[in-house]
C-alpha cells in the first residue's frame, strides 16, 4: 500500500526530532531510511507505525488519513531492532500470535492459522524450528522469526528498524540478500531503517537520506551516489574529498591557478569542490591541474589508496587508483584532476 | 619433566589463594554465622514447637480447636485473602505506570511506595485511628451509615494493605523496567488490544517476579502485628488475628495454646522460605533483575 507522509513534525518535550518531513512511499517498494545516529530515522518509522503520535502533520495510508488511527487499526508489521520476540512462546506461537488474537469474526480457523504460520516459516527458511523458544535461536534466526511474525498479519506496510543491526558482518550480508528475495516474492511495501550506507545502496529501491530531523535527499541508490544534492549527502554516502576553491571566469581555481575543471554558469567567488577518490585522472605534467606530495599510500583489496598533501590549510586529498596505474606513484610529487565533481557554496 | 608440568598449576593455586582468606579466618567466619543462626533462629523455632507439644498432641489439637483461636485463624485468612489480591492489583498498576510511562512526579511515587518500609507499623496503624477514630471527621460520618472501620475487619484489611503494599510493586518495578516496552509494542503492532497485550505478553513476562512478590506480601500480611494491633481493638473471637491471638493467650499464661498458634505462623514462614528458595533456584535470572534493591 502507498504511504504518504505530509509535513510531519515531532517534538519530544520541546526537542524537535523531526522537522516538517514529507515523503511518498510507493506501493510495493523497498525504501531505506539512511542517516547518522540521532537523525530521526526511528522516530519517522514509529510515527508511520502509530507507535508515536505526531506533533503536527499527517500520514496517509492509500487515500485514507491514518494520522489519528491507533497502531492496531493501521495494520502494519513492525520488526524491532532487538526483535522483541515473545520469550515464553515458541517460534510457531510467535508467528501465529497476530492471527490468534483477532476477534472471532476476523480470525481464520485454527488449522488455517497453523498452515499460514508454517508457510511463513518455510519462506523465512526456519522449517523444523517451530517448537523452539526464542532463547534457543541464533540472532539471525530470531531476526527471521520476527519478520515472519510481522508478515503473518498481511500488513499494509512492513517497517523494519535496523533489521540487521545486532548481527555480525557475514550474517548481515546473507540476510540482506535474503530480505531482497523475500521482498521480491511477497511484494510488501517495506521501509527499513539503517545507518549502514552499503546496506541501503545494495538493498533499497530508493534511499531517503536523513540528517538532524530533516530529509536531505530521496532517490535511487544511483541518484544518491552519483548526484548528491548537498555537501552532507556527498560526505555521508561513499568516500569523498572536499576542497576550498574559488570560481573565477567559469573555471575552478585552487589557490593561485585554475585546475582544469570548468564551471560554466557558476557564480564567481568562494566554493567547495567535492569529488570521489576514484573519480580522478593522473596527469604527467601540470598545466591546469592539482598537484601535491604523496603523504601515504596503501593497498586496500583491489585498489591503491593514496593520500596527497595539497598544501597547508587544506585537507589532504584521498585518491584511489587501480594498482597498475599506481605503479609509478611512489615518486613524491603527483599531479591529478577530478573527472567528476560537484560544486557547493559554503 | 613432571616437575615442569606441575609448575603452572602451582602458580595457579597460589594465585587462587591470594584472593581468599586464610583457612582459619574462613572457618571462624563460618562458625560465627552458624552459631548466630543457631542461637537466633533455630533455637527459638525449636522452642516454639517444643512448647506447643509439651502437653502432647491432644492438647495441641484441642488448643487449635478453641473457637476463639479458630476465629483468629479464619480472620487472618480473610484479611490476607483481601489484602493480598488488592496489593497484587495495586502492585501491577504502580509498577506498570512507573516502569512503562514517563510522567511528572514519578520519582515521588517511587519514594511513596517505599514509605511503609520506613514507617514503624505502629504509626501506620495510628494513621488509620486518626482517620477513622471517633474524634475524626470520617469515622462518625461512616458510623452514621452503619459502616464500622476501626475495631472491625475493614480496619484490619486497611492496615494490612498499607503495611504490605510495597512488596509486589517493588518486586515488579525493576523487572518491568528492565524488560522495557518493546514486547508490548510488538503485540500492539500485531493488532492485540491493551488487555490482550497485558494478558498474553506482559503477565507471562513478569509472572515469576509477581509470584515472588505475592509470596512475601502474603507472609507479611499474615504475620503483621504492630499496625493490626492498633486498629484491632482486641475483641475476642472477632477482631483478633493469629499474631494478636498468640499475644493474648501468652499473656494469659496459656502457653500451650499460644505456642500452638505460633507453630502455624512458624510453619507459614518455613513454607514461604522453601517456596522462595525454589522460585529463586528455578527462575533466578528473571528474579535477579528485581533483586537489586
Ligand atoms: N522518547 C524520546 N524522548 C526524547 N527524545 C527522543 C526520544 N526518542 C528519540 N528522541 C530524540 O530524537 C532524536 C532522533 O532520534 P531517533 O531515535 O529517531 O534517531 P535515529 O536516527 O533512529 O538514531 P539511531 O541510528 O541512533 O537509532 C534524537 O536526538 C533522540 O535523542
Ligand atoms: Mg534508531
Amino acid at each position: 500500500m502507498e504511504v504518504r507522509v505530509e509535513k510531519l513534525r515531532k517534538e519530544f518535550e520541546r526537542f524537535p526530532a523531526l522537522h516538517h518531513v514529507s515523503l511518498d512511499i510507493r506501493s510495493g517498494e523497498l525504501i531505506a531510511l539512511l542517516g547518522p545516529s540521532g537523525s530521526g530515522k526511528t522516530t519517522l518509522l514509529r510515527l508511520i507505525a502509530g507507535l508515536e503520535a505526531p506533533t503536527e502533520g499527517k500520514i496517509f495510508f492509500g487515500e485514507q488519513d491514518a494520522s489519528y488511527k491507533s497502531v492496531q487499526e493501521r495494520n502494519i508489521g513492525f520488526v524491532f531492532q532487538h526483535y522483541a520476540l515473545f520469550r515464553h512462546m515458541t517460534v510457531l506461537e510467535n508467528v501465529s500470535f497476530g492471527l490468534k488474537i483477532r476477534p472471532a469474526k476476523r480470525r481464520p480457523e485454527a488449522a488455517e492459522i497453523k498452515k499460514r504460520a508454517f508457510e511463513l516459516l518455510e519462506l523465512v527458511q526456519l522449517s523444523g524450528l517451530e517448537k523452539r523458544y526464542p532463547a534457543q535461536l541464533s540472532g539471525g534466526q530470531r531476526q527471521r522469526v520476527a519478520l515472519a511474525r510481522a508478515m503473518a498479519v498481511e500488513p499494509n506496510v512492513l517497517l523494519l528498524d535496523e533489521p540487521f543491526g545486532a548481527l555480525d558482518a557475514q550474517v548481515r550480508k546473507d540476510l540482506r540478500k535474503w530480505l531482497r528475495e523475500i521482498h521480491d516474492q511477497t511484494g510488501h511495501t517495506t521501509v527499513f531503517v539503517t545507518h549502514d550506507q552499503e546496506e541501503a545502496l545494495e538493498l533499497a529501491d530508493r534511499i531517503v537520506v536523513m540528517s538532524q530531523g530533516r530529509i536531505e535527499q530521496v532517490g535511487t541508490p544511483d541518484e544518491v551516489y552519483d548526484n548528491p544534492n548537498s555537501p552532507f549527502v556527498f560526505g555521508f554516502i561513499g568516500q569523498s574529498n572536499c576542497l576550498k576553491v574559488r570560481i573565477s571566469n567559469h573555471e575552478v581555481w585552487f589557490e593561485d591557478r585554475p585546475i582544469g575543471v570548468p564551471a560554466p554558469g557558476e557564480r564567481e567567488g568562494e566554493a567547495l569542490l567535492y569529488f570521489r577518490p576514484h573519480d580522478i585522472q593522473i596527469l604527467d605534467g601540470c598545466g591546469g591541474c592539482m598537484a601535491g606530495v604523496v603523504a601515504s599510500s596503501r593497498r586496500v583489496a583491489g585498489t591503491r589508496h593514496v593520500e596527497v598533501d595539497v598544501g597547508s590549510g587544506h585537507n589532504p586529498v584521498e585518491i584511489e587508483l587501480p594498482p597498475e596505474r599506481a605503479a609509478g606513484i611512489d615518486r613524491s610529487r603527483i599531479a591529478f584532476r577530478p573527472t567528476k565533481w560537484k560544486i557547493f557554496r559554503p | 619433566m613432571a616437575h615442569d608440568a606441575s609448575q603452572p598449576q602451582q602458580r595457579l593455586a597460589r594465585v587462587g589463594k591470594a584472593t581468599t582468606e586464610k583457612p582459619a579466618a574462613r572457618w571462624a567466619l563460618i562458625a560465627i554465622s552458624l552459631l548466630f543462626l543457631l542461637l537466633m533462629l533455630f533455637l527459638p523455632l525449636t522452642a516454639v514447637f517444643v512448647e506447643a507439644f509439651r502437653k502432647g498432641l491432644f492438647a495441641f489439637i484441642k488448643a487449635l480447636g478453641d473457637p476463639e483461636t479458630f476465629s483468629a485463624i479464619r480472620l487472618t485468612l480473610i484479611v490476607a485473602g483481601i489484602a493480598v489480591p488488592l496489593n497484587l492489583v495495586f502492585g501491577i498498576a504502580a509498577a506498570w505506570a512507573i516502569a512503562k510511562f514517563e510522567f511528572k512526579g514519578k520519582a515521588f511515587l517511587t519514594t511513596l511506595i517505599d514509605l511503609p518500609f520506613s514507617v514503624s507499623p505502629v504509626i501506620s496503624g495510628l494513621v488509620f485511628v486518626l482517620l477513622f477514630g471517633s474524634h475524626s471527621v470520617l469515622g462518625p460520618f461512616l458510623q452514621s451509615y452503619g459502616i464500622k472501620i476501626l475495631f472491625a475487619v475493614p480496619g484490619l484489611v486497611l492496615a494490612t494493605v498499607f503495611v504490605t503494599f510495597p512488596f509486589v510493586a517493588r518486586e515488579l518495578i525493576p523487572l518491568m523496567q528492565e524488560q522495557g516496552t518493546a514486547d508490548e509494542e510488538a503485540a500492539l503492532s500485531l493488532g492485540a488490544s491493551g488487555w490482550q497485550t497485558f494478558w498474553y505478553v506482559t503477565l507471562p513476562n513478569i509472572k515469576w517476579g509477581l509470584l515472588y512478590g505475592v509470596l512475601l506480601c502474603n507472609a507479611r500480611a499474615m504475620g503483621e502485628f504492630g499496625a493490626v494491633s492498633v486498629v484491632s481493638g482486641h475483641i475476642r473471637g472477632q477482631t483478633n488475628t493469629m499474631p494478636l491471638q498468640v499475644e493474648i493467650l501468652y499473656n494469659e499464661y496459656n502457653f500451650v495454646a499460644a505456642f500452638a498458634v505460633a507453630t502455624l505462623l512458624a510453619l507459614l514462614a518455613l513454607v514461604t522460605l522453601v517456596l522462595k528458595t525454589l522460585l529463586e533456584m528455578r527462575y533466578s535470572a528473571e528474579i535477579a533483575a528485581s533483586r537489586r534493591h
